[in-house]
């Protein structure tokens, strides 16, 4: 563990800026200095190696959209947030699995996050369902979506790599492709 | 307009491609028709939820990608709460530990029962019989009973086997009474005397009162002639503490002489009994007279504190007195007369150990 802490973790307001300036090596830092102290926490508590990655890479996300979203405010040191972020997540996971005899072992202070986690937990919700309707939306279709909507390609990048002949017939078949995934999406509602 | 056509126009306005004129001029329509509002607000969510899609997919794509580079299980090994070594042993063995654990305490409840231990006697007093090494005895045996055994027939000895016990007594009339210590003759078979001069005769236990762990036998050797006057006297009351006392036994095959004083008036346990008497002895002892300074027998030493230096214990004379008259009387076996005449007194400690020496016997218990 001291490996990971000495030197290398950030501070709080480097985090922050790195995160909102997609700085790609803060976000390492970051993910490297706080991860033993969540695999302590959930190995400790009937996890497994695979429980601590699942629920510390949530815990990011979570801390990750609250600082993209822009009304982050630093009450908390990162370090408890992300802490009380994973202990959570890990209760409700024990939960759902019936493994929770009533009582988690603590390493740390904590906080009630219930809000943040409950918003995330929506927000997963509509990401699996998005998940399900482009795997069921077929090709071209679900590539179609993804240049355009998701990778920010140009009608005309899409016109040559499926070969239409021209701009027109590509916005067509995009425009049924997105009909059939609303469709697909809103169906499982 | 058909919907691909407002679907069409919608893209262009949320994505900017309207000019000035035409944004204006769609804004108007959005403010009057309720149906193209709602279908604007929900083309944006819906590319708004797929760009957040595609934005979480790179961000768990790059966690991953930096998770790789961690070496979990290193980290476990160094986080996991390590249960104490014990803890570990325990639950790695505890069938093995168990069954270990059962069999020692079996093994031990088997020796403490062969030992004797729950025959009932306190641990802390030991009582003084000496038990003989069974291999002498029967190695002696052995040589005895060739060439020995004809030679001795013929000349008409006893053929004595070593003992299995031994203890000592002391004769309280002439007529072949002897006292001793219950636990010393307790398990006898056959006992046999055998005084200073080394002459055997075989003797029957008569009366014994384990509370007080008095016995007394009788000689019924037909070689057996009657003793000269006993020259103690039997104390009937109780001495006082400091009283300089000495005793004679038989802790090996010669007589062996110790003296000591009078400790207390109660003995082990506060058993009221007996006193506690400061003298050395040994297994052996058992059932010799406890002498005072004048030559009276006071006691009869019965055991000692294995935990205590030098505290050893003997039975009251009034005890053995008590036992006497208690004796049931039958033809044979007439009330010994107790002597009340003591020839010691003016005796120097030499002197009377010479006279007392005649009258003091080890005691040789055979059992199986």
């Amino acid at each position: 563990m001291s490996k990971f802490l000495k030197g290398s973790a950030p501070t709080d307001s480097e985090v922050i800026l790195g995160i909102l300036n997609n700085s790609e090596i803060v976000l390492e830092r970051l993910y490297v200095a706080y991860f033993p102290m969540v695999l302590q926490l959930i190995i400790n508590n009937n996890g497994s190696a695979d429980d601590a990655k699942d629920i510390y890479q949530e815990a990011i996300i979570v801390l990750y959209n609250k600082i993209k979203s822009g009304n982050f405010e630093l009450s908390s040191k990162l370090k408890t947030f992300i802490y009380s972020v994973c202990r959570r997540l890990w209760l409700k996971r024990l939960n759902q699995m019936s493994r929770f005899d009533g009582d988690i072992r603590d390493f740390q202070d904590y906080l009630p996050v219930e809000d943040e986690v409950d918003k995330q937990t929506d927000r997963d919700l509509q990401f699996t369902k998005m998940e399900g309707a482009l795997a069921l939306l077929g090709e071209p279709c679900k590539t179609i979506i993804e240049d355009f909507y998701m990778h920010d390609k140009s009608m005309q990048e899409i016109c040559e790599r499926f070969g239409y002949t021209n701009a027109d017939n590509a916005k067509t078949q995009k425009y049924k492709c997105l009909q059939r995934l609303k469709k697909l999406f809103f169906q499982h509602n | 307009m058909n919907d691909r056509q407002l679907h069409d126009e919608i893209e262009r306005y949320l994505n900017g491609e309207m000019s000035r004129d035409e944004r204006s001029a769609f804004d108007v329509l959005r403010k009057n028709d309720a149906n193209v509002e709602r279908q604007v607000s929900e083309q944006r969510q819906f590319v708004g939820l797929l760009k957040q899609y595609n934005e979480r997919r790179e961000l768990e794509q790059r966690l991953n990608a930096i998770h790789q580079e961690i070496d979990v299980h290193a980290l476990k090994e160094e986080l996991t709460i390590q249960p104490s070594w014990v803890v570990t042993l325990w639950r790695n063995h505890h069938s093995k530990i168990s069954v270990a654990a059962s069999i020692a305490i079996f093994a031990m409840l088997a020796t403490l029962f062969f030992t004797g231990y729950f025959a009932g006697h306190d641990s802390n007093y030991t009582q003084l019989r000496m038990q003989l090494e069974s291999y002498k005895r029967s190695n002696e045996k052995l040589s005895k009973s060739t060439d020995a055994l004809i030679h001795d027939i013929k000349s008409g000895h006893k053929i004595i086997d070593p003992a299995r016990f031994g203890g000592t007594g002391f004769a309280v009339s002439t007529n072949g009474y002897v006292v001793t210590n219950y636990h010393v003759v307790k398990d006898a078979d056959s006992v046999y005397v055998q005084n200073a001069a080394g002459e055997n005769y075989h003797a029957r236990i008569i009366y014994s009162e384990p509370q007080y762990d008095v016995a007394l036998l009788r000689i019924d050797d037909s070689t057996f002639k009657s003793l000269n006057p006993l020259p103690y006297a039997i104390e009937r009351v109780g001495s006082d503490l400091g009283e300089d006392v000495y005793t004679l036994g038989y802790p090996r095959n010669n007589a062996v002489y110790d003296k000591g004083y009078l400790s207390s008036s109660t003995g082990y346990k506060d058993d009221s009994t007996s006193y506690q008497v400061s003298i050395p002895v040994n297994p052996g002892n058992s059932g010799g007279p406890l002498l005072d300074n004048k030559g009276n027998i006071i006691g009869i030493i019965s055991g000692k504190d294995s935990h205590m230096d030098g505290s050893s214990f003997a039975v009251k004379s009034e005890y053995l007195v008590k036992a006497i008259k208690n004796m049931p009387v039958d033809s044979v076996n007439k009330k010994p007369t107790l002597n009340s005449k003591n020839t010691l007194a003016s005796l120097s400690r030499k002197q009377q150990i010479k006279k007392l020496q005649n009258y003091v016997y080890q005691i040789k218990v055979y059992s199986h």
